[in-house]
Parts: structure tokens; sequence; C-alpha cells
């Protein structure tokens, strides 16, 4: 449970980044012609984070719409490529893999994703939408695929009667859960949450955050959770990654980030959290908003909206630097001029 | 109402009162009874948090109001008065007066609010103009005079851009900056933060609240999230399948909930304290509204359930304006 337990990685990264580049177009090949100078776009929607993943960890990522979050997830899980940086699993780099390991590395990580009404195919059955994956990749053979997906609809509390429903015939929560029991039928040990329980009501996000605490447990799972919900964030992770335009600032301890937070952001972000307190209260909310990644300020990307902020930090990106004992933080208050 | 500050019954004539409303949807599987009986009382300057899960009624009760259902939906019973007038009564003509102009609303989602070809000065002029006998000199000042209030920076330069060049936060605060407009009475805000990001809901929240102070704009905050209305609400009803189970001062709901659901709505809020341990989860799911159960509609869901919940729970009130639907309230029954 604790950020200093001694496994070793089960999932690292390292300059991971992804940008994406608006090409010319023909109109704008014309217009330079005659001698507009129409360049390429580029956003950075993620330029450079570093982490390490243990196995058995929970590490949450929190970050404002913008910041790179899913774009990290979908890296990790193959569904995006990578524009810079590399991916090691179980210590084995994914350009350096042999077959067999890729073909552990792709079953190993599965995501869940936010939407349940579109994350499932509306035309096929709830025993072919989680069955078929398995016995695709030979985990299962097809006579036995029916008892195989009734065992796992009943792991993640789903009534095995219903294997020959469709999707629409479930509730948002029961359609989460069949997500769920399709990322389990490949047997992964990494599972990325992206938002997964973002578009549930409270008392269906309570039961879904129970169901992955026990999955936790049976199936010696590791988990990366993506959300802009502190409140969720600090109840399930372990560990927090803090991102801002597409940047890692901070990276703690649950306990560590939340009672001693260090980045102005992370300590602004708490101030921001709905408090299930009745009373009065008096903050300053965060200035302005998440700035444009295609124009991202100079120097630390956090200055314009920061209350500290002082004339390197205009000039100067902060790096991330250690600042106690397994946490690192992004800002130039850490290291005095 | 259901529950009536016995203080503040006295002390002013309620702007928004609503009695019994009954808002039912005919669909070719049965009636779907959205909202069940309903009673609201709304004071001048008063913020109410309308609080309930999807399907709970909440919008509906939002949008009946504003006389804003469409066939097959209907207000089949209740009585709505604003300001003394009987909203049931009004034709086409007379909605179209209000709406906007005395009530005025902000949905979840800006994107859909705000057409999308015009300039914001012409939609915030026409929203204006629509309502006042003014120029559009006057209506460019009041608009400008808005902008300023819902903290939007340089407002002459967002009047003249197109939706799509602002982002979602921004688009939010031009809606509720339209809202502000005619200075409206009541403000109806269905979920408007539930798009965006914390940072921006802190902000948000946090101007709402100080033109409701400030103007004496009546607010109904309707929303999923007790957390949200924590902050913001003086008064918070909790509705469940169609109808209001629980209804007391924000204090009261949060720090001292009769109704076992409420309870489990604030019990499965994750935070701090939950961390490490199972969150308290409220078993099943919101039942269907096309064949609720006999009684209580909570009851198969309830760890307090009796035999007595067979049977439909009465409306107590307390004599301090509390007002609970339970046949076996938390903290036992009061004299």
């Amino acid at each position: 449970m604790t950020t200093q337990s001694t496994s070793e990685a089960i999932l690292e990264f390292q300059g991971l980044a992804k940008s994406f580049v608006t090409p010319i177009g023909v109109i704008g090949h014309i217009a330079n012609l005659f001698g507009a100078r129409v360049k390429k776009t580029e956003i950075k929607a993620v330029a450079g984070v570093d982490l390490q993943v243990r196995r058995g960890e929970v590490v949450g990522i929190v970050g404002e719409s913008g910041c790179g979050k899913s774009t990290v997830a979908r890296m990790l899980a193959g569904i995006a490529s990578l524009s810079a940086g590399e991916i090691s699993y179980q210590g084995v780099r994914v350009p350096d893999m042999t077959r067999e390991q890729r073909r552990a590395f792709d079953l190993g990580v599965q995501m869940i994703f936010q939407d349940p009404f579109a994350s499932l195919n509306p035309r096929m059955r709830v025993v072919d939408i989680i069955g078929e994956p398995a016995v695709v990749h030979g985990i299962v053979k097809s006579s036995e695929k029916r008892d195989y997906v009734t065992g796992l609809m009943e792991k993640v509390g789903l009534s095995g009667a219903y294997a020959d429903r469709y999707p629409h015939q479930f509730s948002g929560g029961q359609r989460q859960r069949i997500g769920i029991a399709r990322a389990l039928a490949v047997k992964p040990s990494v599972l990325i949450c992206d938002e997964a329980v973002a578009a549930l009501d409270v008392s269906i996000q309570a039961q879904v955050l129970n169901l992955f605490m026990d999955l936790r447990e049976e199936f010696d799972l590791t988990y990366l959770f993506i959300s802009h919900n502190l409140g969720v964030v600090e109840h399930i992770s372990d560990r927090v990654v803090i991102m801002y335009l597409g940047k890692a600032v901070e990276v703690a301890s649950t306990e560590d980030l939340f009672d001693n937070p260090n980045h102005p952001y992370t300590r602004l972000l708490l101030e921001q959290l709905p408090l299930l307190e009745a009373r009065e209260r008096d903050y300053q909310p965060i200035v302005g908003e998440l700035p444009s990644p295609l124009k991202p300020p100079s120097g630390c990307p956090f200055h314009p909206r920061c209350p500290h902020v002082m004339d390197r930090c205009k000039s100067h990106m902060p790096q991330l630097l250690p600042v106690g004992p397994g946490r690192v933080s992004a800002c130039h208050l850490n290291t005095p001029a | 109402m259901i529950g009536t500050n016995s203080a503040r019954a006295q002390a002013a004539e309620n702007l928004l009162s609503i009695k019994g409303l009954k808002t039912h949807f005919a669909t070719r599987a049965g009636v779907v009874k959205a909202v069940d009986g309903v009673d609201i009382e709304l004071a001048k300057g008063e913020i109410l948090g309308l609080v309930g899960e999807s399907g709970s009624g909440k919008s509906i009760t939002g949008f009946s109001i504003l006389g804003l259902i469409d066939p097959p939906g209907r207000v089949v019973s209740g009585s709505m008065t604003y300001n003394g007038k009987d909203l049931t009564a009004l034709n086409e003509e007379g909605w179209r007066q209000l709406r906007g102009g005395d009530i005025a609303m902000i949905f979840q989602d800006p994107s859909m609010t705000l057409n999308p070809v015009l300039r914001i000065d012409a939609q915030m002029i026409e929203a204006m103009q629509a309502h006042a006998n003014v120029n559009r000199a006057q209506a460019y000042a009041r608009a400008r005079e808005v902008l300023v209030m819902v903290g939007i920076p340089s407002p002459d330069e967002r009047l003249r851009s197109y939706p799509h060049e602002l982002s979602g936060g921004m688009r939010q605060r031009i809606a509720i900056a339209i809202a502000l407009m005619n200075k409206p009475g009541l403000i109806i805000a269905d979920e408007p933060t539930t798009a965006l990001d914390v940072s921006i809901q802190g902000q948000i929240i946090h101007e709402m609240k100080k033109l409701c102070r400030q103007v004496g704009t009546a607010l109904i905050w309707v929303t999923h999230d007790l957390a949200v209305v924590a902050g913001l609400a003086d008064r918070i009803a909790v509705m469940y399948a169609g109808r209001i189970v629980e209804l007391g001062t924000t204090e009261e709901i949060i720090e001292n909930p009769r109704h076992p659901y409420t309870k489990g709505l604030i019990d499965s809020v994750p935070s701090r304290s939950t961390r490490g341990s199972r969150l308290h989860q409220i078993p099943g799911m919101t039942p269907s509204l096309l064949n609720l159960p006999q009684g209580c509609a909570f009851r198969e869901r309830c760890a307090y359930a009796v035999a007595a919940c067979g049977d439909e729970p009465l409306n107590t009130i307390e004599p301090d304006g509390r007002a609970y639907r339970c046949w076996n309230p938390l903290g036992g029954p009061r004299p």
C-alpha cells in the first residue's frame, strides 16, 4: 500500500511525449506560393512525462481538461503512438521485446473508458463483448466461453443470466461493470481507468470504486487511475501525479500530497475541491484558465495563474526536483535563487 | 412547502410557491411519473439546492417551472405561483415574457445554449430587447456590465467573439451573463458546472453566490453532487423517484440527515476520511419510474426499512421547517 514498497516497477515510462501536427493543407500550400508563410501548427499534448508504476500500486493522475492525462493513458494502452520517449513493461523496453513479451505487454495493460454508452458495441451480446477477446487470444476455448464469461460477470457483480442481453438493456453502472469484465477477460496485470467513474451517479460510483478495490486484491492488479475528481483520487490512490499543460508538476504519495502540497497549482486545486461541509467557504478561486497548448506560456507553464509568480518563473522552466522522500515537484520556490 | 420555516413564512411573501406538482410522461410502455407531487417554497434571494441522481426528476422539476415540458410530457396537476402570478394559467405569450425575463435558466451544456453563428453581442442584445424597451446602445452597455459581473476579462473583445472562440468555462459565464441581463427574480441552474473543470467550477460557484447575495436573485441549483451545493445553498431538497424525500437547511441535511437515502448519498462520497477503506454503498439502483414499488420507493434499497414502509410514507414536517418522507427516520421520530 505504501509508496516505499520494495516491489519492482511493472510499468515505467520516460520522456513520454505526444505532439499533434496540423498539416498545411492544399489551400495553405497555394497561399505559400504567393508568399504567405503558412506553417504547420504543432500541439504538444504531452511534453515529456516520466513515471515508474510499482506492482500492486494505484497511481492517480490528476489535471484539468487539456492537460494531457488522457493522452498519457492512450499511449500506455497502445491506442495512440508515441512522438518521443519509451515505455518499459516488466523491465523490458518495448522496442527490445520478443514476440512473447510484446504479447504479454499488449494483453497485460488494459483500459477502461469513461463513457459506458460509447465503449460497448451496441450490436453484440454481452457474452461476445466479454468473451471474444479471450477466445481470440487463446485464453479460453470457444466451447468454454460461456462459462468463462458467466464467471467473470459474477466477479464484477452482474448476474450470469444476463449474458445474452445487449448493452442497451443495462444501466450506466452495469455497463461500466461490463467494460471492467471485458478488460479482465484477458487476465491483465495493469488496468488503466480513464475517468472510469466520472459518468456515474454518486451511489453507483461508490459501488464501482468498491469493485475496483475488491478486484485489486483478488487479481493482484496495478491501477493507473486518471481523473479530474480529487476526492475519488484521494480515496483510491497510493501515489498521485499532478499534470499541468502536458507536464507532471508534482508527484507524491497521497498522504504527502493532500496533507502538505508543495506546488502552488496543487495547493490551489485542493482548495477548489468541493467539501461536504455546510460552512461558508472563504477562498480565492484560481484565476484564469488553462492556457492553450498551441501557445504555451514561456518559462513555468503555470506562471500566469500563480499567486507566487517571480521574475525567473517567466523565463525559466522549473525542473522536477526531489522535495522529500519519494516526492518531486517542479517549482522555483523550492530552489532559492 | 414541505416545511415552511415559520419565521421565514411570516417575514415575506414567498417568491415561488409550488404545490403538488406532477409532471408525467405518457409513453408506449406506460405513464412515467417523473415528478410526482413536489412542493417547493422559495423566498426572495434564497438559494435552494435540488439534489438527486439521474432519473430522480430534479431537472424535470426545473423545466416544469418554466413550462419547458414537451409532449409526451405534461404537467398533470399542481399549482405554481411566482410573485403572486399563476404560472399554470399562462398562455404561450405569457411564457415567452416570463422566460429569460423574470425567470432565467442556465443549462448544463453552454455549447448548446449559444447560437454558433451569432456573435456574443448579437445574442446578448437580442435577449435584452426581447424583454425591455431599450435601444442597441443601452442593451450593449448592459451586456458589458453583466460580463464584468460574471468575471470576464476584456468584455469588449469577448462581445465581438463567436461562441467557438471561447473555452467551455467562458461560454458558461456568457450563459450566466445572459441569464442576468434582465435582472431576473429567479434563476434555475440545471447542473451548470458538471461539464467544467474543478478550478472553473470553483470560480463559477463563487461568483454565482456573490451575485445572488448582491442582486437578491433567488436561485434553484439542480445537481447530483451534494458537495457542490454544500458550500452554496441555504437549503437543500433531496429528490428520489419523483418526490422530495428530505428538505432542510444545508447544515441540518449534511450534518444530521433524517432520511436513510440522504445519509446513503453523503456516505458514498469519497473523501479523505474514507481513504483505504471501502465506501459505503447504497445497494441496488434507482427503480424504474414505470413500475415503482408499493409504498416507499426507496424501501428495497433501504437498510432501515420496517413493515410500515409498505405504505406510502407521509411527509413529516418538524416545527423548525425540516421535512422528510420516512416511516423510520434516522435519530428516531421527534415530538
